[in-house]
C-alpha cells in the first residue's frame, strides 16, 4: 500500500488545518464550522450504535437535546456557570437517561427498536413541549456561556468565537480518538461480533445485553456532549432540538458519510451542513431556497437507494484497483 | 364526574381509538406482511385530510370529496409501491427509515407548495350536523358517532378480508413465506402492491373523515404517526387484532388522561408502552 503513509497522517493534517481556521477571520464560517464539528460528535456517537453495534436508533436527538436542557436548567439565570461541573453533570444526565431507556428498548429488535427509540424521544419532546419545566415550546435562553477557570486563571473565554471553536475542535478529536480506541479493544470487537451475529456471540459466552447497554449508554453520553456544546453555541434550547427531524438528520449524516467508519460521520456532518447551506441559499436558488427541504428529501431518498455505503464507500470503491474488483467476482 | 360526562368521554375515547386503528392497521399490515417500516405513513393521513379539505371546498360536499379522494390515494399508494417501496423489501431497515424520512420531507414541502401553510377548517356534512341531547346542557355530536360507526364497519371488513377470503389467505401466506407463495403461481408482487395501497388508503381515509374534527394543518401526520407506532408496539407487529386492542386502550387512556390528569396526559401512552415492553416485549398479540 503506497498511500498508507498519507492516510496515516491525513487526520493530523486535517486537524492542523482546522485549528488554523480562525486566521480566516470570518465569523460566519467559523460559526458554521463549529456547528459542523458539534454535529460530527453527534454523528459519531450514533455511528457507534448504528455502524458498530447494529442498533438503528431513530431517537438519538433525545440525548442531544436533553444535555442542552440539562445545562439550561442547571445554569442560574443571568449568572455564569462553571463548565467543569455543568458539562460532566449534563453528560451524566444523558448517560443515566440512556441507561434507563436502554434497558427498555434493548428488549426489542429490528423494526420494534426503531419505533421504540423514536417513541421515547417523542416522549421527551412532549415533556419539554407541553409542560412548564423547560419553558414550553418557546424554550429557555442561556444568557451567558459557561466559564472555564482554573483557580483565578481563565483557561478559555467561550464568549470568544475562536476559543469556543478550538474547544469544540479538541472535543471532536478527543471523541474520535476515544471511540477509535474503544472500538479497537476487545469490547469493540465484541460489539462488531454482536452486530454480525448476536446469537453466536451469546453462544460464545459474551454478555450481549450488557455490551449493548454499555454501547447505548456511551452513545447517549457522547450525544449529550454534542448537545451541551450546541446549547452553548446557540444560547438557547427549545423542543425542536430533540424533535425527530433532528434524529433523522443525524442518521442521514451517518449514512451519507459511510456508517461503521467513524471518520465517515465527520465527513457526513460536513457534507450534510454544506448541502443544507447550498440548498437554502436564496442568492443561488431564489424562491426555491424556501422549499429547500424538498431537494433535501429527494437527495436523502437517492442516498438510501443508490449510495448505501455513503461517501466513505464511494471513496473506497475508487481507491480499489480494477484487478481487485475482478478478483472478487 | 357524573354519568353523562363519563359517557361523553367514553364515546370520545372509543371514537379516537377507532380512528387510530384505521391508521395503525395499515402500518401494522405493511410491517407484518412486507417487513417494511414506513415513517411516511402519517404523511398519507395528512394527504387525506388536505384532499378532503380542498375537494370539499371545490365541490361543496365532504361526501363527494371523500368519494373522489379515495381512488386518488389508492393510485398514489400503488404508484409509490411500484416506484419506491418495491426496492426496499430486501434491504436493511436502516434504509427503509432513511428513504421514508426523505419521503416525509418531500410530502411536507409539496403540501406547502400546493396547499400552503395555513390551518383550515372543514364543514361537517349537513346530514350529520346534529347532536343528541344527553342532559340539559350536555349533548353528543352525531358526526362523531358516525365516524365510530364507519371505523367499526371498516374494521369488520378488514377482518373479513384477511381471515375469510381467498385474497386474505394469499396475503397471510405471503407474510409467512414469500417464495413459496410465488412458486405456487400467485402473483406476490401484485398482492404487495394491493396491501400497500390498502394501508395507505386507510390512513388517508382516516385523515379525511377526521378533518372536520381536527381541522387541517401542516405536520399533522407526524403526531398521528408516533401514536400509531406506540399502538403497533403495544399490539404486536403484524397483528390487526392487536392494533384494534391497542388503539382502543390508547384512545381511552389519552382521552380520560386529558380529563383526569391533564398535566401528565402526554406521558400516559409512553408509560403504557414502557410497561408493555417490560411485561411482553413482543406486544399484546405479537408472536414471540
Amino acid at each position: 500500500m503506497k498511500d498508507s503513509r498519507l492516510t496515516q497522517y491525513l487526520p493530523y493534517l486535517v486537524v492542523g488545518l482546522l485549528a488554523l481556521f480562525p486566521l480566516v477571520e470570518s465569523t460566519f464560517y467559523m460559526q458554521l464550522l463549529t456547528k459542523v464539528l458539534i454535529l460530527a460528535i453527534f454523528a459519531m456517537s450514533l455511528d457507534l450504535l448504528v455502524g458498530y453495534t447494529g442498533l438503528v436508533s431513530f431517537g438519538h436527538a433525545a440525548y442531544f437535546g436533553l444535555a442542552g436542557y440539562a445545562l439550561a436548567l442547571m445554569a442560574p439565570k443571568y449568572e455564569t456557570v462553571s463548565l467543569w461541573w455543568s458539562l460532566p453533570a449534563s453528560i451524566g444526565v444523558c448517560a443515566l437517561f440512556a441507561l434507563i431507556t436502554g434497558t427498555l428498548v434493548l428488549r426489542t429488535r429490528g423494526i420494534y427498536f426503531i419505533m421504540v427509540t423514536l417513541a421515547f424521544a417523542q416522549m421527551l419532546f412532549f415533556i419539554f413541549h407541553d409542560t412548564k419545566l423547560g419553558g414550553g415550546s418557546d424554550g429557555i435562553y442561556i444568557y451567558a456561556k459557561p466559564l472555564m477557570k482554573l483557580g483565578e486563571i481563565e483557561v478559555a473565554n467561550l464568549e470568544k468565537l475562536e476559543h469556543f471553536y478550538w474547544l469544540v475542535l479538541i472535543l471532536t478529536g478527543a471523541t474520535y480518538l476515544l471511540l477509535h480506541r474503544i472500538l479497537g479493544s476487545t469490547f469493540g470487537r465484541a460489539l462488531l461480533g454482536i452486530k454480525v451475529n448476536e446469537h453466536r456471540m451469546r453462544a460464545l459466552g459474551f454478555p450481549v445485553f450488557k455490551y449493548q447497554l454499555a454501547s447505548f449508554t456511551l452513545s447517549g453520553a457522547l450525544a449529550g456532549l454534542a448537545g451541551y456544546m450546541a446549547a452553548v453555541q446557540y444560547g438557547f434550547v427549545n423542543p425542536e432540538i430533540l424533535s425527530w427531524h433532528q434524529s433523522g438528520a443525524v442518521l442521514m449524516m451517518v449514512i451519507l458519510g459511510g456508517m461503521g467508519t467513524l471518520y465517515g460521520s465527520v465527513i457526513g456532518a460536513f457534507a450534510f451542513v454544506l448541502l443544507q447551506e447550498v440548498l437554502s441559499n436564496q442568492a443561488w436558488f431564489g424562491i426555491a431556497a424556501k422549499h429547500w427541504q424538498l431537494a433535501m428529501g429527494i437527495f436523502i431518498m437517492l442516498v438510501a437507494l443508490y449510495m448505501p455505503q455513503g461517501l466513505a464507500g464511494l471513496a473506497q470503491k475508487f481507491r480499489r484497483k480494477p484487478a481487485e474488483e475482478a478478483a472478487d467476482e | 364526574m357524573d354519568f353523562a360526562f363519563f359517557l361523553i368521554q367514553l364515546l370520545n375515547g372509543l371514537q379516537y381509538g377507532l380512528l387510530l386503528f384505521l391508521v395503525a392497521s395499515g402500518l401494522t399490515l405493511v410491517f407484518g406482511i412486507m417487513g417494511i417500516i414506513n415513517l411516511a405513513h402519517g404523511s398519507f393521513y395528512m394527504v387525506g385530510a388536505y384532499l378532503a379539505w380542498s375537494l370539499s371546498s371545490m365541490t361543496g360536499s365532504l361526501t363527494v370529496a371523500i368519494l373522489l379522494a379515495i381512488p386518488l390515494t389508492v393510485i398514489l399508494g400503488m404508484g409509490l409501491e411500484r416506484l419506491l417501496f418495491r426496492h426496499l423489501y430486501q434491504r436493511d431497515h436502516l434504509y427503509q427509515v432513511l428513504l421514508t424520512y426523505g419521503l416525509i420531507l418531500v410530502f411536507e414541502e409539496l403540501r406547502s407548495l400546493i396547499w400552503g401553510d395555513d390551518v383550515h377548517g372543514v364543514a361537517v356534512p349537513a346530514l350529520l350536523n346534529a347532536s343528541i341531547p344527553l342532559t340539559e346542557n350536555l349533548s353528543y355530536p352525531v358526526y362523531r358517532l358516525a365516524i365510530s360507526g364507519v371505523c367499526l364497519l371498516l374494521a369488520a371488513g378488514l377482518y373479513f378480508l384477511i381471515q375469510k377470503t381467498r385474497l386474505g389467505m394469499m396475503i397471510r401466506a405471503g407474510a409467512s413465506n414469500r417464495d413459496m407463495v410465488q412458486s405456487l403461481g400467485i402473483d406476490i408482487k401484485l398482492i404487495y402492491t394491493l396491501v400497500f395501497a390498502l394501508g395507505i388508503a386507510l390512513a388517508a381515509f382516516a385523515g379525511m373523515i377526521n378533518a372536520p374534527l381536527s381541522s387541517v394543518f401542516p405536520n399533522m401526520g407526524g403526531q398521528v404517526l408516533i401514536i400509531c407506532f406506540v399502538v403497533v408496539v403495544i399490539g404486536g407487529i403484524g397483528s390487526v387484532k392487536g392494533a384494534m386492542a391497542a388503539s382502543l386502550i390508547i384512545g381511552l387512556a389519552e382521552t380520560f388522561g386529558q380529563v383526569l390528569v391533564p398535566e401528565v396526559a402526554g406521558m400516559i401512552v409512553y408509560v403504557l408502552m414502557a410497561i408493555v415492553l417490560v411485561w411482553r416485549p413482543e406486544g399484546l398479540f405479537g408472536r414471540s
